[in-house]
This record gives C-alpha cells, sequence and structure tokens, in this order.
C-alpha cells in the first residue's frame, strides 16, 4: 500500500478543477500547470526509485482488497512511461505559453491538458481492465475538447472522424470487457492473467484477445492508423505534439500489458499477428512519409512507422526485445515531441506547410536549424542519440530469434524515415534562404526553450542510456515474468 | 431469458450498424447511441441475469446476484452520455461551419 500511486492521476485532475475557476487569470494558469507538471515528474521519479528498492507498489482503493476492488499498480515499466509523458507535457506547456494564443488559453486550455495527462497516467497506472476503460475515455475526451479547441473549418470537419472512429473504438472496448467477464468473472489484470494460466488459453479466450488487439490497435494507430495522420495534423502545435507523443503511447502500453500479462500462452497466433500488422504498419507508414509535401502530414506518417517498429519488439517478445521497445517508446515521446514542435515552429516562421516552399531557414534560425538535423539523426537511430539503443537490442534479438523479415522491415524504416526528414531538411533549412534579414520574424525565446530542452533531453537520453538500463531492464524482467506483477498485487492477501 | 436478450442485442447491433454507415451525420451519433445500449445489454447477460437474492450480506439469503454488471454499465452509461453530448455540439458547431449535416461533403481533400 502506498498512497503515492495515485498522485498522477490525482493531482492534475484537482488542479484541472481548480484552473476551470480561474479562467481569467491566464497567467497564474500557466504557473500552475507547469509547476503540476514538474511536481509529478519529481514525484514520478521519486517513486521509480522506491519501486527498485522495494518492489512494485499498488495502491488498493478504500481498502478493499484485490481481486475485488479497483486498484493502481506501479511497476517499472508504468513508472517509466509517467515520468517521461509529465516530462514531455511540461516541456509542451512551455511551448503553448508563447504559441497558443490568448483565444485558446482563455478556453480552459490548461485544464483540458491536465486531465489529458491525468487519463494517460491513469491508463498507464491503473491495474484493473474497467479502470483502464474509464482512464481511456478520461484521456479520449480531454483529446476531443484538444483537437477541436478554436474550431476551425478543418478542425472541425477532421475531428468528427477522429471522434466517431475514437467511440466505435471504445465500443469495441465494451464489447471484448463483457466477453472476458462473462468468461472468467474477474476484472482485475493480476487476477486475470492468473485464471487464464489455469485454465488454459482456449480458442474462445484467443479471440477475445483479438478483440482487444483491435481496440488498442485502433488506439495505437497500429495497422488502424487511417484516421491519425488527418487529426494529428489539424490541432494547435502543442496540441499535436501532445498528442503525436503521448495518446499513441497509451495504446502501445496497453497492448504490451495484455500480451505480456494476461495473453501470453499462444504466441504463435496472438503474437504472429502482431508482427504481421507492426510489419505492414511499416510498409504503409513509409508509403505515406514520402508520399506528402505537407510537413505535419510527414511528421505525423512517422509516428506511424514508430508505432510499428516498437511493436516489433512485443512480436518477438525476448526478454531482450521488450527491453529495446521500451528504450524506444520512451526515445519515441520525446523525439515525437520535439518532431512535432519544429515543424509547426518551422510553419509558424515560413507561414507555409510544404517543405518545398520553404528554404534556408538555418541561415536564418541556425539552433532551430541543428536541432532539426538532430532530431533527424535520434530518429534514424545514429548514435550515440536516444533511438540507437532501442533499435540495437530490438535488432539483435530479432537475429537470435530468426524474424529475418521483421529484422529487415524495421532498419528498412529508419532508412526511410532518415530520407522522409532530411528531405526536409535539405529542401527548407539548407538552401538559399527565402526570407531576407528585414522580414525575418525573430524565433521567440518561448519556442526555442522547449525544442533546445527536448534536444537535450534525446542527447542525453541517448549518452545516458546506462544511468537508465537498470529501470529498463527491471521493467523487461516485470514484463516478461508476469508472476512478478500477480505476486506484487495478489500475493499476502490471504 | 438470456437467449432473448443475446437476440435483441442482435437486433440492436444490425440497427446501429446501419445508422452508422449513412451518410447524414445525426443518423451515425444515433448509431452510436444504439451501440452503447447494445453493449450495456450485453455486460448484463454476461453477469448472468437474475438468480439469486439482493447482495446484501447479511439482509438477504445466498445465493447472490452478480452486482458488479450494474456498477460497470452505470459508469459506461455516464460515460456514453458525455460522449454523445459532445459529438451533438461538435456535429452542430460542424454543421454551422460548413452547412452540410453530409459526411461525404464533409471529408474534405488536402488541396484546400
Amino acid at each position: 500500500m502506498n498512497n503515492l500511486v495515485v498522485l498522477p492521476l490525482i493531482i492534475p485532475i484537482m488542479v484541472g478543477v481548480i484552473l476551470v475557476f480561474l479562467r481569467p487569470y491566464i497567467r497564474l494558469q500557466r504557473v500552475i500547470s507547469l509547476l503540476t507538471m514538474i511536481g509529478v515528474s519529481g514525484l514520478s521519479i521519486y517513486m521509480l526509485n522506491v519501486i527498485q528498492t522495494d518492489g512494485i507498489i499498488r495502491l488498493d482503493f478504500g481498502g478493499w482488497k484485490p481481486p475485488f476492488g479497483i486498484l493502481f499498480v506501479g511497476d517499472s515499466f508504468a513508472m517509466l512511461l509517467v515520468l517521461t509523458a509529465s516530462i514531455v507535457t511540461a516541456v509542451c506547456l512551455i511551448y503553448a505559453f508563447s504559441s497558443i494564443g490568448e483565444k485558446h488559453e482563455k478556453m480552459f486550455f490548461y485544464p483540458f491538458v491536465l486531465f489529458l495527462i491525468a487519463g494517460v497516467n491513469g491508463s498507464f497506472l491503473t491495474g484493473d481492465l474497467f479502470n483502464l476503460f474509464v482512464c481511456f475515455e478520461l484521456m479520449l475526451l480531454a483529446s476531443y475538447a484538444l483537437v477541436t479547441l478554436g474550431g476551425e473549418k478543418v478542425q472541425l470537419r477532421e475531428s468528427i472522424k477522429y471522434v466517431v472512429i475514437n467511440v466505435l473504438a471504445s465500443w469495441f472496448f465494451l464489447v471484448a470487457l463483457a466477453y472476458l467477464y462473462g468468461t472468467l468473472g474477474t476484472l482485475n489484470m493480476a487476477h486475470i492473467s492468473e485464471r487464464v494460466a489455469e485454465a488454459g488459453q482456449d480458442p474462445l479466450l484467443t479471440t477475445i484477445s483479438i478483440v482487444f488487439l483491435l481496440v488498442f490497435s485502433l488506439k495505437a494507430g497500429l495497422l488502424l492508423f487511417f484516421w491519425l495522420p488527418g487529426s494529428y495534423s489539424v490541432p494547435p502545435t502543442a496540441v499535436a505534439a501532445l498528442f503525436g507523443a503521448l495518446l499513441t503511447k497509451v495504446g502501445i502500453y496497453a497492448l504490451f500489458r495484455m500480451f505480456t500479462l494476461i495473453f501470453y500462452h499462444e504466441p504463435s497466433i496472438t503474437h504472429q499477428l502482431i508482427g504481421v500488422m507492426a510489419g505492414v504498419t511499416i510498409i504503409l507508414g513509409c508509403m505515406g512519409a514520402l508520399a506528402y509535401k505537407d510537413v505535419r502530414l510527414i511528421v505525423s506518417y512517422n509516428v506511424v512507422i514508430a508505432v510499428g517498429f516498437i511493436l516489433i519488439g512485443l512480436a518477438i517478445a525476448t526478454p531482450t526485445a521488450i527491453e529495446g521497445s521500451i528504450y524506444y517508446i520512451i526515445h519515441d515521446m520525446i523525439a515525437k515531441a520535439l518532431l512535432f514542435l519544429l515543424a509547426g515552429a518551422m510553419i509558424k516562421m515560413t507561414g507555409v506547410t510544404k517543405f518545398d516552399q520553404m528554404s534556408g531557414l538555418i541561415r536564418n534560425y541556425p539552433v532551430f536549424g541543428w536541432m532539426f538535423f538532430i532530431v533527424t539523426c535520434s530518429l534514424a537511430g545514429i548514435p550515440p542519440l536516444s533511438g540507437f539503443v532501442g533499435k540495437i537490442l530490438v535488432g539483435q534479438s530479432a537475429i537470435e530469434t530468426g524474424s529475418y523479415v521483421l529484422l529487415a522491415l524495421a532498419f528498412f524504416s529508419s532508412i526511410v524515415v532518415l530520407y522522409s526528414l532530411l528531405r526536409i531538411f535539405l529542401n527548407a533549412i539548407f538552401g538559399e534562404t527565402i526570407i531576407s534579414k528585414e522580414d525575418e520574424v525573430p524565433l521567440k525565446k518561448g519556442l526555442l526553450i522547449p525544442v533546445v530542452l527536448l534536444g537535450f533531453g534525446t542527447i542525453s537520453l541517448g549518452l545516458g542510456a546506462e544511468l537508465l538500463a537498470d529501470y529498463v531492464s527491471n521493467a523487461a524482467y516485470t514484463l516478461t515474468n508476469p508472476a512478478v506483477y500477480i505476486e506484487a498485487v495478489l500475493g499476502g492477501n490471504e | 431469458m438470456e437467449t432473448l436478450i443475446i437476440l435483441l442485442i442482435g437486433i440492436l447491433v444490425t440497427v446501429a450498424t446501419y445508422l452508422i454507415l449513412s451518410r447524414n451525420i445525426i443518423r451515425v451519433i444515433l448509431g452510436t447511441a444504439v451501440f452503447s445500449h447494445a453493449v450495456h445489454l450485453l455486460i448484463l447477460t454476461m453477469g448472468d441475469l437474475k438468480r439469486g437474492s439482493v447482495p446484501l450480506l447479511k439482509e438477504a439469503e445466498a445465493p447472490y446476484t452478480d452486482a458488479l454488471p450494474q456498477a460497470l454499465i452505470l459508469t459506461a452509461i455516464v460515460i456514453s452520455f458525455a460522449v454523445t453530448a459532445f459529438i451533438l455540439v461538435l456535429a452542430f458547431r460542424a454543421y454551422q461551419e460548413a452547412g452540410s449535416d453530409d459526411l461525404h461533403e464533409l471529408r474534405g481533400t488536402n488541396d484546400e
């Protein structure tokens, strides 16, 4: 029992509610929301260290012992993601201060961001499947509001598709939950896992697991990503960066939980299917990333490619592969936020969205240009930046298990990512400048600071991978040994 | 009784699927509402329909009816209510801006 573990959910919600009442005081809202996110980041660092020394921490709400009550479970994997999500949100908030505009800020932008991060953190930490559904909905409702904030025609048009597809995905989630409850009679994840292991994963349970796969694939953008590029390219930059960094990762997290903790008995069906879906996702994502000239669409398709890459790790499912995927998720949250922020700043500075209409930005904004170069290298997996560690671990285990097709696709995708971003780099950042000295809009410090912070993040994550190694290997150990998680939740109750 | 309810759920899902595939956005929204009713019934049926007394310890005789599905449905109803309210407002705003409630016209092209 540790009350701390609920704080990453409770603090943002409570502060968000308070901020609703502070509507006219924008400065105060900014300070409070930033402090909240920094506070949550600090708390999750502390909890991460507690987990290393004392093992997995949990909180049974209302004192109802599992499997009867709802509970929160903090293991290393969940806490690493909470930590990264909170840091990325804090940085995106700094970017929003000087870019989002007073009109949005007055329309409850900060409360919605806090509700969004509460839903995200809650999804990471919960140990109950129905509670996962509730946290998903909290996150989605906040994201619906954020994607429509501003109410431009194109935003409204894209958000209708986004909302309807997510309502349908939630419906499938409930159907899968109903079937699972009907077959196993429990919703506690550890308890489900135990019962599945006892009864054996028969075809009925495998079918239910595939319904869950469908639901979370829709949320994660695995294969069923057709809704993603449109809805991620319309909202304001700070919101798009939050979406690109966080929302798909929640779906990925849920997939990892489901298929390492609960449905790990039939890898020849489920994990094979995930592998095929990941491969196809990568191919389609690559096509998308190469097909468009709109910077925002290229960036959105890069999200899709990363989803495919991370799930290759789950499809292989050796401890090394899982470890690689965890590294890559953390890296991708930071790098994707950075990429979205850079793309947004580019559009803001030049006023056009296609990269062939921009040129020579590095002459006007040198720091900005080099940051773009760093994120390109990082996403392509060039050492010593952060993408390298994840790629090498996933690649290594793909060779060990003989999954050569997935291996080829994974590294082919790196080249396409590099090419799609270098195209932007060579066209828009290098070359003759189109902005003369007089027309040059000075890049606001408020836009540059978050970009530099995230750039520093991706470099230090690459160089400091050793520091993170203990946490990540602990997370991978818990994921590959479901007994550890089950013992932490159900053990010692009798 | 279970069979009857399952058949009812089937009918609801059929109706909702038909509605959600139409071009009119209001019909799509009604479709999602009917979908949610179907799944609520499904959860209720999955917990087995009434087979015992009220689940009040010491107040009633065992066996008790499973009370969890009701709690789940209540939560799900509240969420689907909120989402439906939001999506109706969204559809209205989109209608004001785009001047159409036809999804084909709302499809949009990339070259605007």
